[in-house]
């Protein structure tokens, strides 16, 4: 695999999709938003405050941020990422479904 | 403070303008004030400015992490607007904008805030509806903004292409008279040097490190990197690292921090007379005085503090450009930043008090801030100095998202704010 530019050479994202095996282009894939963000098993049972915390509030930190990708022009999948959101450099990708690194 | 007349730069050309003394002192903190805000962008300036003017309350610090102006405040593209769908939006954006008006003059500054006009294109049946009913809906508030057809839209900006056979024709466009632009920079200085000549502190290289609350969980002050700095009332805005802050006082707030592009061309003469938006195909564009055209790109898809952007995001706006303004299709773009921007959920700030007491807030533009600089920071101190919100900044509180009486500004406004 060609080695990546460095950071301040590149003119996108640089992603390693877990499923494909390939570090791509940003452009074939889709940000899906903070990671782990587990849907209300019984959303009946829900108040309004946990509501919000489900539906509105993220943690939006400055390092390290936990989040969703798909590859939409690969394989399709989704797959869960760790990036420096000061930085913009990633960490590491894993499979959904695996536990939060 | 030196006044700025015709009188004053006559006498100082005298002596060939070395004789200029400093806009404003940088200041050192003191242990205590009655009042801090966090951020010197335009907003945190304004605010501190009003508090001093307005309500009498001069022993005011504004804390900076990096330099005066230097966030979005010197990264937007200093577009001036106000015909918002919804009626909470059309308060708090016309009450901005008619502070915009005689601006300058209050400040003794040339903030060079010409109305030009904000035309916005329809490019299809839904564009041409949903102007409509912007236009209708704006006019029941008090807001100027007029259809035009797509043969009066050239007429007033003349590089537009209405051709039938543009893969974007141009159906018609929605114009706002009144607005305009500014000089973004002029704004954070005017309001700084206004500020500083009523007594307020302007530290800058300070960033905050901490919000000390006290037993009864009220904000007694502010850790910085140049120490503790107290005070019972303490208002943060701080654009894009809002959040981060804050999470300092414990709060959890509804913001994503983005990365915002724009970019500038190579100056030339002046052949762009007004801002034209294009939401549909997400281009903007205006031409500054110094001649540059002036080009906001769109929303990097991922969180992030890092102040860049890719450049495919830059190049699609730029495709765009070229489609709705061939003559512009050869023209060498100069410079392209990015800036942080933090956006709520329904795409309208926050603004007002939060659950600690002494703590307000002023955050959540989203990519839409700078038109609104002077009325945040006028609504931003009144908040603080009766603590309870201006009936305009009132709607804007964090209890909108647990309420669900939310301000759905990101189904009305589109793309470009």
């Amino acid at each position: 695999m060609r080695r990546p530019p460095p950071l301040w050479r590149t003119e996108m994202l640089l992603i390693h999709c877990p499923y494909c095996e390939e570090q791509r282009a940003e452009i074939e894939f889709a940000y899906a938003g903070e990671a782990h963000i587990a849907r209300p098993p019984d959303p009946a049972a829900l108040s309004d405050e946990d509501w919000t915390q489900y539906l509105f509030i993220r943690s939006n930190p400055r390092g390290r941020h936990h989040e969703r990708w798909r590859h939409t022009h690969g394989c399709g999948r989704f797959f869960n990422a760790v990036r420096d959101t000061a930085t913009d450099k990633f960490e590491v990708t894993y499979k959904a479904g695996e536990l939060r690194r | 403070m030196t006044r700025f007349s015709a009188f004053s730069l006559f006498a100082k050309a005298l002596g060939g303008h070395q004789s200029w003394p400093e806009q404003w002192p940088d200041a050192s903190p003191k242990p205590a004030y009655d009042a801090i805000i966090v951020g010197a962008g335009g907003h945190g300036l304004g605010a501190a400015y009003y508090l001093a003017k307005k309500y009498g309350i001069t022993n005011v610090a504004v804390i900076e992490k990096g330099w005066l102006g230097g966030g979005n405040t010197g990264r937007n593209t200093t577009i001036i607007r106000s015909n918002y769908l919804y009626d909470e939006s059309a308060h708090l954006y016309d009450h901005a904008l008619k502070l915009w008006d005689g601006l300058s003059q209050e400040l003794n500054y040339n903030t060079m805030y010409s109305k030009r006009g904000v035309m916005m294109l329809a490019h299809n049946v839904h564009d041409v509806q949903s102007f409509k009913r912007h236009i209708h809906a704006n006019r029941l508030n008090g807001v100027d903004n007029e259809w035009l057809t797509a043969e009066q839209a050239k007429e007033y900006c003349p590089p537009l292409s209405i051709s039938p056979d543009a893969r974007h024709p141009v159906l018609g466009a929605a114009l706002q008279r009144r607005g305009g632009t500014a000089r973004h920079d002029s704004v954070a200085w005017g309001y700084a040097r206004a500020a500083a000549a009523l007594g307020v502190d302007i530290i800058q290289n300070c960033a905050v490190t901490g919000i000390r609350r006290g037993a009864d969980g009220a904000v007694e002050g502010v850790e910085t990197t140049r120490g503790f700095i107290a005070s019972k009332r303490v208002g943060v805005s701080a654009a894009g690292h809002s959040s981060v802050i804050m999470q300092m006082a414990g709060l959890d707030f509804p913001l994503e921090s983005y990365p915002l592009q724009a970019l500038v061309s190579e100056p030339v003469k002046p052949v762009f007379p007004c801002v034209v938006m294009s939401n549909t195909v997400h281009a903007y564009m205006s031409q500054s005085d110094k001649g540059e055209l002036v080009i906001g790109a769109g929303t990097d898809q991922y969180v992030s503090y890092s102040q860049r952007g890719a450049l495919h995001i830059v190049e699609h706006t730029l495709a765009a450009i070229c489609e709705i303004f061939p003559i512009f299709r050869r023209m060498r773009m100069l410079r392209t930043w990015g800036g942080i921007v933090d956006v709520t959920p329904d795409r309208s700030p926050i603004l007002g008090k939060t659950p600690v007491p002494g703590l307000y807030v002023n955050c959540g533009w989203g990519t839409g801030g700078f038109k609104a600089t002077p009325g945040a920071g006028d609504l931003l101190a009144y908040t603080m100095a009766k603590d309870e919100p201006h009936p305009i900044n009132a709607p804007y509180n964090l209890d909108r998202f647990r309420t669900g009486r939310l301000i759905d500004e990101a189904a009305a406004a589109a793309v470009a704010h």
